[in-house]
């Protein structure tokens, strides 16, 4: 189980598509993960020394903010990180119980919390932090992209979404198919130039981040012809003929 | 990355163990070391308390221990799963090769001795792949680190070796091996760090978040403000000026005092020589924890990038 | 882009380890959120009573089903440990914290002893402030009813330059109660905005604005949060940016990029002043017998300006027929503004952004005004009667908030903006700024605030907050000295409109203007982030008389959780959490309403209370009945309220007017207006929890002239009349005051105010700098310091929750990168952070995205330590700090006489004219100041170590 899997011709890559160029950082995704999942698959998602110092808790997602480059060029950007569900992820093949998985039909990346016994070593193996150890169950876990959402007959059909990306009040994150060159996903990604991260090393990341818009340069303004060259200005709306 | 003492622990302890252990099986036909079964038997029953204790300790490590039977299922593709197995298979030849040395059967001794040794020599060479394979963490992620461990885990087996044959009186051999395995292991070392001191990122801040066509990276907030897992876990950081006087201390503890007491025990022999072969098996054990610790000390994981950018 | 994202349905793959189908939960009410104050719509489920999950409710006007970090971080805030579960009494000194534990019977014998013997005696004796709540019609006419002038929420400190400045000029304001045309607008201007009261609904705008592809242009000093997705950031210096929006101005006159037509029609623009300096009408608008005002027909002279045949002169001099000389507003405001101190190379230094620059979106905003204008297929009728086949639009939005009204010279920047807006003819047009209904509102609405004559148990007729015309609506004695506590609607603050919460606990320890019996507040956190100096008003809280009581005798507060003002209360009225009540969200206050439509929702109970808690509402109505308000009693004396849902069907304001407009009438088939229906709340929760009247397209823009329009919201009552809301450029109302400070009319300011009042109440926008820094050392303090919303904070309340502590656990203060490496300062570095009041210790984080003379840090962080049921080495009070702490409520002192570090026109407080320098500190890494920490409540549950919180069922 460990070994991944050989994806079938035509198997479905789901993840998520993240627009860097809208998501202004207000953590909708990363509370409603949060929320979800507290009582989802994976639950609990314990909190240590939740109202004193030193607070933290398992996150499934972490919305970070950068500033990326200087002066006018520069730019500051918000960051939700989660699993990517990678292709070819060491997360996976290090793991020494097969507890976590990667699924063959699907792509999604998983963790089986009652064979996980805790050894942390697919959070070392994994890149982008999106390990997150549950240290009262002693188990490892991690963005399960909703999996009991998206495939939940009791929901209705259109919020057969991950969390996060209902949640998301710009609309900044979206889930489908990455297999799929036709899907809405996919050709968002095509439009927009969709980067992985890290790709040099090698994990190909299926979630892609649309990178912020570059602004087109402001066209130079001619100076404005001006109406003010007679002695009052203000008189030159004198013979203009309004009417209601 | 985090040097948890109890990994810390195990893989100096099980390394030196295993390294024991190997040369035992292996050297014990060749006839380079006493004949005497209780030799061997107070040699392998080091090694395998020493091997116990470091699988023990690694045990705790885990979030649950009781659950640790499953990882050795992964062997397809999981050094972790393939040390467990080489791990456990080890005991096998391990323990035969100590009935048969009670038992009086030198034969069966020395090929379980062997077949012993063959085992301690993969389980090291997993235990190295292990951290060798982690490409997130490109000190480990490196040519020399499971030849390292090997190399490690024989010096400071022969180290053990030499000291117990010191009791038994033979003391030229092996403390010839230790001068040979320790000039090796510093130039091992050494050149390990000359490397990794000079190692290209395996990746940036810029590449980590995609962000580079803009310009320099920088994180503004972190997630959140107080730490986690993660953090504690890989964002340990050692300064510069404490590694390069701990890698200094490993340096000497792990290889020139055991390498200066070797020469001295070859010159004067007898009950010096055993004490000197005694300080120095366990100044090469305290060095390689300083070296075990500065090897997780000094590794610096990618996602620290997201905390602290490039 | 996919507009609504199309759901993927794969068949699950085989996976036995995954349970794909488990219901969300057993139970799932919808309700409004309130973990701020958007008022979006939620679905609560719930397994076994306990919550499972909180999402936006995708049929729901505001959010559309999405939902914020907050939002989805209720669950943690209805089960914090900070939540008090009894009535308190206080034991020990004020702020010691010590109180006991008392019965709800016992709290309201008490509370009711206190007001009843201040109700006989002098009612405004009580001050009866309100911060956060949405319940200001209920609270405002319990107030009126009690018969106390000094009732006001927190409107004062909040946004009250945005709403005067807008409901004097356009009738409706930006705040909540305008949004941009967020699917037309090709151009949107964003003024000082982090995360405004509408925050998901300006979230999703951008979202789709960034999806067509619209520019979207964000002025502000911090590039973060909305800033950080604009695709041009303008930097702009604090305090600056009417000066900006006045070059802005200049620009377009100059270039004669203005609708004339619009201004003509839908504006004040033609209407004649009177010329008259020196006179009594000097400035006042020329009308005729009827007192309609006039303007200048090309071929008829002085007619009406409602003529429906104008054809005005919108520039020169002219005669009235009484002889008098005037002027039509748009040549005073052209004179005005064509002068060369608006010319953008007069403004650029001052406001930090390039003249070229300046010049360039002035240009951009022209173009798409007048080169890109929307024609929509949309007939409409005007006022006059005539039929429009199309509707024209000016698709240049604009949105402004605290970045622009937090400042002493807020209310004009406001005005100019909205001048600006009508000069590009861009109010309510396809892509512009829009009005949400029930705006737009007569300019301004009337009538003029109640609070004269406050008499012993004898109710105050009318609206305690309200709009003055003129000096005579003003709450003032004769000798011109304040009616109200807060000074608000006196000369210190004509407008006032929303009152002045930060100024009333100073007032009252001062006995300025008198001393007050009780202090009653709900849901505001005056002891920490909502005064203006946490430490002046904890002094003032605990500072007693020479007879050794309290100088406050009696301050009663209901809050739901064990907030840094809790200790400094007598008496304690433990309010539920949000998802234990009924609210109302009304149209009499802050309804849900938008652009296409009025609208209204409410809270019900989802989760019963496992404490001895109780709503607010329900107990200030109960209060109502034992004090024997006549609103809140029957004839025979028994209360006339069973409860707040009781209120909520049964009270009406006005025949047929009552909290709820939706599902009124005895069926339920009524709008706005009709007899109370028994079944109102049940329709709502079938409804979702809201209501909301959908506007026919013809009436969708225009609304200030849409006759249609205008009917159907007066048939609603949401609006007095039908008359066309002619917008005001010239405001009358400000001249009026200003003609009493040149000495003319029975009400005239005090001498003390009288250059203030005829300086500021200009009837034209004007720019000055913010008052604090006229006088100050700007050499010393170099450097402008503000705060910004956190997305993931409301205010103080976050803290106690236990996931939103862990993104915002403390906070830093930013500052550019290249100024702070002049200074030799690093990342985290602790400076100490002075003020002309006051100094405190913080840390230092550097960015590239800040103005170079600003310094910045996110509101609220900082807490007390032992508040919110937090341990006392917590990082919020370790290293959290508030700004506040070098904020003074006071202006510096201006010979005797204290006036509030606030916005002479409104009384807004100027949080954001603050001025620093920053220095390196030594020493420990605590934050100064540093307040003894508060004891724990009785009653309070412990510290868990762990938190596991789940409703799964655990294997
Ligand atoms: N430096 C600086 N200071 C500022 C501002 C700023 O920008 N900078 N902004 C100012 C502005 S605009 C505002 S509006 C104020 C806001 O300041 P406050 O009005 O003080 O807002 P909160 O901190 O949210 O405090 C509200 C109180 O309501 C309580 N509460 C929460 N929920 C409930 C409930 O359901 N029932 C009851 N009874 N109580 C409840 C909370 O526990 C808290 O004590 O801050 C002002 N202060
Ligand atoms: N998440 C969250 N949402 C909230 C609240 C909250 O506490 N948390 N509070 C609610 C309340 S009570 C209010 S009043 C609203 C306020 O909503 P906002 O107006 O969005 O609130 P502020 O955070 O005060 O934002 C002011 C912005 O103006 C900028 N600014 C400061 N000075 C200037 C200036 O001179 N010019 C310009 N152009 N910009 C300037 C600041 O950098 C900041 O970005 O938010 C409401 N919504
Ligand atoms: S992001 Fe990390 S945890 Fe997720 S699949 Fe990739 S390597 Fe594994
Ligand atoms: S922590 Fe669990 S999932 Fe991760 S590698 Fe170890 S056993 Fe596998
Ligand atoms: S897909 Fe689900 S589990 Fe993954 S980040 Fe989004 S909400 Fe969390
Ligand atoms: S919810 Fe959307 S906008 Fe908010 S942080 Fe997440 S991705 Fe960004
Ligand atoms: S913006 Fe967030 S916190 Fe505020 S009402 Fe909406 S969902 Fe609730
Ligand atoms: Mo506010």
């Amino acid at each position: 189980m460990t070994c991944l899997p050989t994806p079938a011709p035509g198997a479905k890559k789901l993840g998520l598509v993240i627009d860097l160029d809208t998501c202004v950082g207000c953590q909708g995704c990363a509370t409603s993960c949060k929320e979800w999942n507290a009582s989802g698959h994976s639950a609990p998602l314990p909190d240590y020394k939740p109202y004193s110092a030193g607070a933290e808790g398992v996150w499934f997602n972490r919305v970070h903010s950068y500033e990326a480059g200087e002066g006018a060029e520069g730019r500051t950007v918000h960051f939700p990180r989660s699993c990517l569900h990678c292709e070819t992820p060491a997360c996976v093949t290090v793991c020494p119980t097969g507890a976590s998985y990667k699924r063959a039909e699907d792509g999604i990346v998983l963790i089986n919390h009652d064979t996980c016994i805790g050894c942390g070593l697919c959070a070392w193996a994994c890149p982008y932090g999106a390990r997150e150890m549950d240290e009262q169950q002693g188990v490892m876990k991690k963005c399960t992209l909703c999996v009991d959402r998206i495939y939940n007959e009791t929901i209705p059909e259109a919020q057969r979404q991950p969390a996060c990306v209902l949640a998301c009040p710009t609309k900044a994150r979206h889930f489908g198919d990455l297999g799929d060159p036709d899907s809405a996903v996919s050709r968002l990604v095509a439009e927009r130039g969709g980067q992985p991260l890290m790709p040099e090393l090698g994990y190909k990341p299926v979630n892609s981040y649309l990178p912020p818009r570059r602004r087109p340069d402001p066209a130079p303004v001619e100076d404005a012809p001006t109406q003010m060259d007679i002695r009052n200005p203000v008189l030159r709306w004198m013979d203009r003929v309004l009417s209601r | 990355m985090n040097p948890a003492p109890s990994i810390v622990f195990f893989t100096t302890a099980s390394g030196a163990g295993y390294g024991l252990l190997f040369w035992l099986g292996l050297l014990r036909p060749v006839g380079l070391l006493p004949a005497v079964p209780a030799f061997a038997l107070l040699c392998l029953a080091v090694a395998l308390v020493l091997i116990t204790a470091g699988l023990a300790s690694s045990l705790l490590h885990l979030g649950n221990p009781q659950r640790a039977w499953r990882a050795l299922s992964q062997w397809r593709s999981s050094w972790l799963s393939r040390e467990g197995v080489a791990a456990s298979i080890t005991y096998v030849p391990a323990l035969v090769f100590g009935w048969a040395l009670w038992a009086g059967q030198p034969g069966l001794a020395t090929l379980a001795g062997l077949l012993a040794a063959a085992g301690a020599a993969v389980t090291v060479w997993c235990t190295g792949m292990i951290y060798a394979s982690l490409k997130p963490i490109p000190q480990w992620h490196h040519p020399l680190v499971a030849p390292g461990y090997v190399l490690l885990s024989a010096y400071s087996g022969m180290a053990l070796l030499a000291a117990v044959s010191a009791l038994g009186g033979v003391v030229g051999g092996p403390a010839s091996f230790i001068v040979t395995l320790g000039i090796a292991g510093v130039i091992l070392k050494l050149a390990y760090w000359n490397m990794i001191d000079g190692l290209r990122p395996v990746a940036t801040a810029e590449s980590a978040t995609s962000l580079g066509f803009i310009g320099k990276v920088r994180p503004l907030d972190p997630p959140h403000t107080e730490t986690n897992y993660l953090l504690r876990e890989m964002g340990f950081r050692v300064a510069r000026k404490h590694a390069s006087a701990l890698r200094k201390l490993a340096l000497a503890l792990a290889f020139g005092l055991p390498i200066l007491l070797a020469l001295l025990a070859t010159q004067l022999g007898g009950g010096v020589a055993l004490a000197a072969l005694l300080l120095a098996a366990l100044s090469a054990l305290g060095g390689l924890l300083v070296e075990r610790w500065l090897m997780f000390a000094e590794a610096t994981h990618t996602v620290t990038l997201y905390y602290r950018g490039g | 882009m996919p507009e609504a994202p199309t759901p993927t349905r794969p068949l699950p793959p085989p996976d036995p380890r995954v349970d794909y189908s488990v219901p969300v939960g057993d139970t799932v009410k919808t309700t409004t959120c309130y973990m701020c104050a958007c008022r979006c719509g939620i679905r609560v489920h719930l397994k076994d009573g306990r919550i499972r999950y909180i999402e936006g409710n995708p049929d729901h006007p505001v959010n559309r089903g999405v939902i914020c970090g907050k939002g989805s971080a209720g669950i943690m805030t209805q089960y914090a440990p900070a939540r008090l579960s009894s009535p308190l009494l206080r034991v020990g000194e004020r702020g010691a914290g010590e109180f006991k534990e008392i019965s709800w019977p016992e709290a309201m014998e008490i509370a009711t002893g206190w007001l009843k013997h201040v109700r006989e005696t002098d009612p405004k004796r009580l001050a009866f402030f309100t911060g956060r709540d949405q319940s200001q019609s209920l609270t405002g006419f319990w107030a009126a009813q009690f018969g106390t002038p000094n009732f006001a929420a927190h409107g004062g400190f909040c946004s009250v330059n945005m709403a005067a400045g807008g409901l004097y000029s356009i009738g409706g304001s930006f705040w909540e109660f305008g949004e941009p045309d967020w699917d037309r607008c090709k151009y949107v201007l964003m003024f000082g905005v982090a995360e405004d009261h509408d925050s998901n609904p300006i979230k999703l705008g951008l979202s789709r604005v960034k999806a067509r592809g619209a520019k979207f242009v964000s002025v502000n000093p911090v590039r973060t949060g909305y800033s950080a997705i604009a695709d041009e950031w303008v930097g702009i210096r604090p305090g600056t940016d009417g000066l900006f929006v006045l070059a802005l101005v200049h620009e377009l006159l100059r270039a004669d990029k203005v609708d004339l037509d619009f201004l003509a029609r839908y504006t004040n623009a033609a209407w004649l002043v009177v010329r008259n300096p020196g006179g009594a009408d000097d400035g006042l608008f020329a009308r005729d017998e009827a007192g309609a005002p006039l303007a200048w027909d090309r071929a008829r002279g002085a007619v009406p300006a409602k003529d429906a045949d104008l054809s005005p002169m919108m520039v020169g001099d002219y005669t009235l027929p009484d002889g008098r000389s005037a002027r039509p507003v748009f040549h005073l405001l052209a004179e005005r503004y064509l002068d060369p101190q608006y010319a953008p190379e007069a403004v650029a230094e001052r406001c930090g952004v390039d003249a070229a620059r300046i010049r360039r979106i002035a240009a951009e905003i022209a173009e798409v005004a007048f080169e890109q204008a929307i024609t929509l297929d949309q007939p409409w009728t005007d006022i006059w009667g005539r039929t429009h086949a199309q509707t024209v639009g000016r698709p240049v939005a604009f949105h402004a908030m605290r970045g622009i009204s937090a400042h002493s010279n807020g209310f004009h920047s406001c005005r100019a903006l909205h001048l600006l807006q009508m000069l590009l003819g861009a109010v309510d047009t396809p892509g512009s700024w829009r009005y949400k209904s029930p705006f737009p509102r007569p300019i301004p609405p009337g009538p003029p605030p109640a609070g004269k004559g406050a008499k012993p148990n004898t109710p105050l007729a009318g609206n305690i907050l309200s709009f003055p015309q003129g000096p005579d609506d003003l709450l003032v004695h004769d000798d011109g000295s304040p009616i109200r506590i807060d000074k608000a609607f006196s000369w210190d603050a004509p407008l006032a409109l929303h009152g002045m919460m930060h100024t009333v606990i100073g007032n009252a320890g001062a006995g300025d203007p008198y001393p007050i019996d009780t202090l009653f507040m709900f849901m505001a956190n005056m002891a920490w982030n909502s005064a203006m100096n946490p430490g002046e008003v904890i002094r003032i809280l605990t500072d007693k008389r020479e007879d050794g009581d309290y100088v406050i005798p009696h301050v009663i507060y209901s809050d739901a959780y064990y907030s840094e003002t809790v200790p400094y209360a007598d008496l304690i009225l433990p309010d539920t959490t949000y998802l234990e009540r009924w609210d109302c969200i009304s149209v009499l206050d802050r309804p849900i309403g938008s652009a296409h439509g009025t609208g209204d929702a409410i809270r019900q109970p989802v989760i019963t209370p496992d404490r001895d808690v109780r709503p607010f509402q329900e107990v200030l109505i109960e209060l109502g009945a034992r004090l024997g308000l006549p609103a809140f009693v029957k004839e025979d004396g028994s209360p006339r309220f069973k409860d707040y849902p009781d209120y909520i069907v049964n009270h009406q304001r006005a025949p047929g007017i009552g909290p709820l407009a939706g599902f009124r009438g005895a069926d339920g088939s009524k709008k706005g207006v009709g007899e109370p229906n028994p079944d109102q709340l049940q329709r709502y929760i079938e409804n979702g929890c809201f209501w909301r009247d959908h506007l026919p397209p013809e009436q969708h823009w225009y609304k200030h002239a849409n006759q249609a329009y205008l009917d159907g919201s007066k048939a609603m009552g949401l609006i007095p009349n039908t008359n066309q809301i002619v917008l005001q450029l010239w405001s009358e109302p400000l001249q009026k005051f200003r003609l009493a400070a040149e000495g003319h009319g029975e009400r005239q300011p005090p001498e003390h105010l009288r250059e203030r009042v005829r300086t500021y109440c200009d009837p034209l926008p004007i720019w000055y700098p913010p008052l604090e820094q006229q006088g100050a050392d700007l050499g010393r303090f170099d450097l402008s310091a503000v705060t910004q919303r956190p997305m993931a904070m409301y205010h103080s309340w976050g803290s106690m929750n236990a996931w939103l502590r862990q993104i915002h656990g403390a906070n830093k203060l930013y500052m550019a990168r290249e100024r702070a490496g002049a200074m030799g300062l690093a990342q985290d570095d602790w400076v100490w952070v002075e003020s002309r009041n006051g100094r405190l210790k913080c840390q230092v984080s550097l960015m590239e995205g800040v103005n170079p003379d600003t310094v910045w840090t996110w509101n609220a962080i900082g807490k007390r330590a032992g508040a919110w049921g937090l341990s006392e080495d917590s990082p919020e009070a370790l290293r959290g700090f508030l700004l506040n702490h070098v904020i003074s409520e006071w202006l510096p002192a201006q010979e005797g006489f204290r006036s509030a570090n606030a916005d002479p026109v409104t009384g807004q407080a100027a949080w954001y004219d603050l001025r620093v320098r920053v220095t390196r500190a030594e020493g420990p890494g605590v934050t100064e100041p540093h307040f003894s920490t508060l004891h724990d409540r009785p009653g309070a549950p412990a510290r868990p170590d762990v938190l596991s919180y789940s409703v799964k069922a655990r294997a």
